[in-house]
């Protein structure tokens, strides 16, 4: 009976692989999505449950404790969780899949130097890179977190000499591979290894700012997935390989997407440290002389949206960091009973995460058929009334069309300025992220409503209600 | 030896590299939180790289180690699943509203 065992797992981890594969297949298209994610959540518990089964692995009341403490703490957050704080989260997921790859690296060669066999050459090489993909993606998902959760600063940190010293730290790492492959063993040698690669993690996302997050965010998504398939070369294991390749594939695929809508190469993005400031010189476009700008208040914001025959939502990060989306949702309602046509305008990279003004207006009950893509709604701007714009900047900044120094030219944006008016809800006159000034505020057209999104949105809401 | 089961292995990897980028191509903006926050779910995958480590009975750095990584993957695979569906769920509601 036992020589059927590994038959049995091996063929297990092949139906795991399937799961996968039609998982995420499915997880393209919103009518089977929730199964994709069910299927593969299955596959990925036939794949742990055959593993127990495993010869090798013995040690049955130590993993259990240690599953059962991952599942609680893993359950507990995801209940938990506001859908305003999902990049955080996923970030934070991510960093310990990271961490589980390379701690495997770690234990693998603890376990090899602990015993009297021979390292070969090439599991040393998998090892020393499996530590360096799984601690970047663990220390960086760590500092995106923080950056998202606002416990670290989100404009881009630099300092001098910041590329050559990340290119001595890339240096020093591999000295010390090529050390350890050829004098053998030497745990502070290896010790050394394990602080430069998460040292390395940190400088990379530090210099990115907040705007650029949701290409970090699928960046890292996809070293997660390559850490893992690195961890599968070391144990030798198929469904590993197969699935950390997947998950690669995907968040380069999501990644690609990102750097295509702010149409800028992934290196730009990376080593560019957006919105230093450096860059004031083009900032803009607009005479200091001409800059005023038209601030009105809740009440006559309402009357201009209320007598619209359609309005056009462009939320940003803003509305995400006010959790304004229900009372958006409750103004559009309010209209919509007026029968003004109401529709979304979503920018793909507005927010931290890709695809997050989605999950939020999917949370505050909006009809994912309203949420309207650039390419399609661009053309609808010019007939369009009145645009609301909640917390967007930079992906409605006009500049990105004309204004050759501007740090996001190039960059396809919202024609919101093609509408017949534009009101801008907004905290202040602060640039956004990117650090860059909107000439959108100073255009004819725009009424700014200053305040907190929730707060104003709300009362935009009650006083269409009462018209 | 060695080195063959390593190149089947490499095959095995970039073959399956490609097949992710054919499954996943155009994907709705919509689905795309999801779809990320699906798949780095599976990259929790590392828990049987894990279990395989931590399968010695007996306590020394590496099984402690193995054991760790236990609990930040089943993190990861747990959370990362539930949050999805949690996600998915309102994706859903409003189809059978429609």
């Amino acid at each position: 009976m036992s020589t059927y065992i590994p038959t049995l797992i091996q063929l297990s981890y092949l139906v795991a692989s399937s799961c996968f594969i039609l998982g995420l297949r499915y997880l393209g298209s919103p009518q089977t999505a929730r199964r994709g994610n069910g299927l593969a959540s299955i596959g990925m518990l036939i794949a742990i449950v055959v593993t127990l089964l495993d010869k090798s692995v013995l040690n049955y009341e130590m993993i259990f404790v240690g599953m059962i403490l991952g599942s609680i703490i893993g359950a507990f957050s995801a209940r938990l969780v506001k859908m305003t704080a999902m990049p955080q989260m996923v970030g934070l997921f991510n960093g310990f899949g990271g961490i589980a790859s390379a701690l495997v690296a770690v234990a693998e060669y603890l376990r090899l130097v602990g015993s009297t066999e021979v390292i070969p050459l090439n599991t040393l090489l998998i090892i020393f890179l499996g530590l360096l993909v799984g601690a970047i993606t663990f220390s960086g998902s760590l500092v995106a977190f923080g950056k998202l959760q606002g416990l670290v600063r989100g404009s881009p940190i630099s300092f001098p000499f910041q590329q050559p010293f990340n290119i001595l730290l890339v240096l020093g790492f591999f000295a010390g591979c090529v050390f350890l492959s050829f004098q053998g063993v030497n745990f502070p040698v290896f010790v050394g290894l394990i602080f430069i690669s998460t040292l390395l993690g940190v400088l990379f996302v530090i210099a990115i700012g907040g705007a650029d997050m949701p290409v970090v965010i699928s960046l890292l998504n996809s070293f997660s997935g390559v850490a893992a398939s690195i961890a599968g070369f070391l144990i030798m294991n198929n469904v590993l390989i197969i699935s950390g390749a997947l998950v690669g594939a995907s968040g380069l695929i999501l990644t690609q997407i990102m750097c295509k809508a702010m149409n800028r190469p992934l290196s730009n993005v990376l080593f560019g440290a957006f919105g230093t400031g450096d860059l004031d010189a083009g900032a803009g476009g607009v005479g200091a002389t001409d800059k005023s700008v038209r601030s009105i208040d809740a009440e006559e914001g309402s009357i201009i949206l209320a007598y619209a025959r359609s309005v056009i939502v462009v939320p940003g990060y803003g509305m995400a960091a006010a959790q304004a989306q229900h009372s958006v949702k409750a103004l559009a309602d309010q209209l919509e009973k007026r029968g003004v046509d109401v529709k979304y305008a979503i920018h793909p990279v507005a927010g931290r995460m890709p695809g997050h003004m989605n999950v939020l207006l999917a949370e505050a009950d909006v009809p994912y058929t309203q949420l309207v893509d650039m390419d399609d709604i661009n053309p609808e701007f010019e007939r369009t009334d009145v645009v609301l714009v909640i917390g967007a900047n930079d992906v409605v900044n006009p500049a990105a069309r004309h204004e050759q120094t501007s740090p996001i030219y190039g960059m396809p944006i919202l024609d919101v300025d093609k509408a017949q008016n534009i009101i801008v809800i907004k905290r202040s006159l602060n640039p956004g992220f990117a650090g860059i000034d909107n000439e959108l505020f100073y255009n004819k057209k725009t009424m700014m409503l200053f305040g907190n999104a929730k707060d104003i949105v709300a009362k935009l809401g009650s006083e269409v209600s009462q018209l | 030896m060695m080195t063959s089961v390593f190149m089947m292995a490499l095959f095995i990897f970039v073959l399956s590299i490609f097949v992710g980028f054919e499954l996943i191509g155009k994907i709705p903006p919509t689905l795309h939180t999801p779809l990320m926050s699906g798949a780095n779910a599976i990259s929790g995958i590392a828990i049987i790289g894990a279990l395989i480590v931590s399968g010695p009975r007996e306590w020394n750095l590496a099984v402690i180690l193995g054991l760790l990584a236990i609990v930040f993957a089943m993190i990861n695979v747990v959370g990362g699943f539930l949050v999805t569906d949690r996600m998915l769920q309102m994706f859903k509601k409003k189809e059978e509203k429609k």
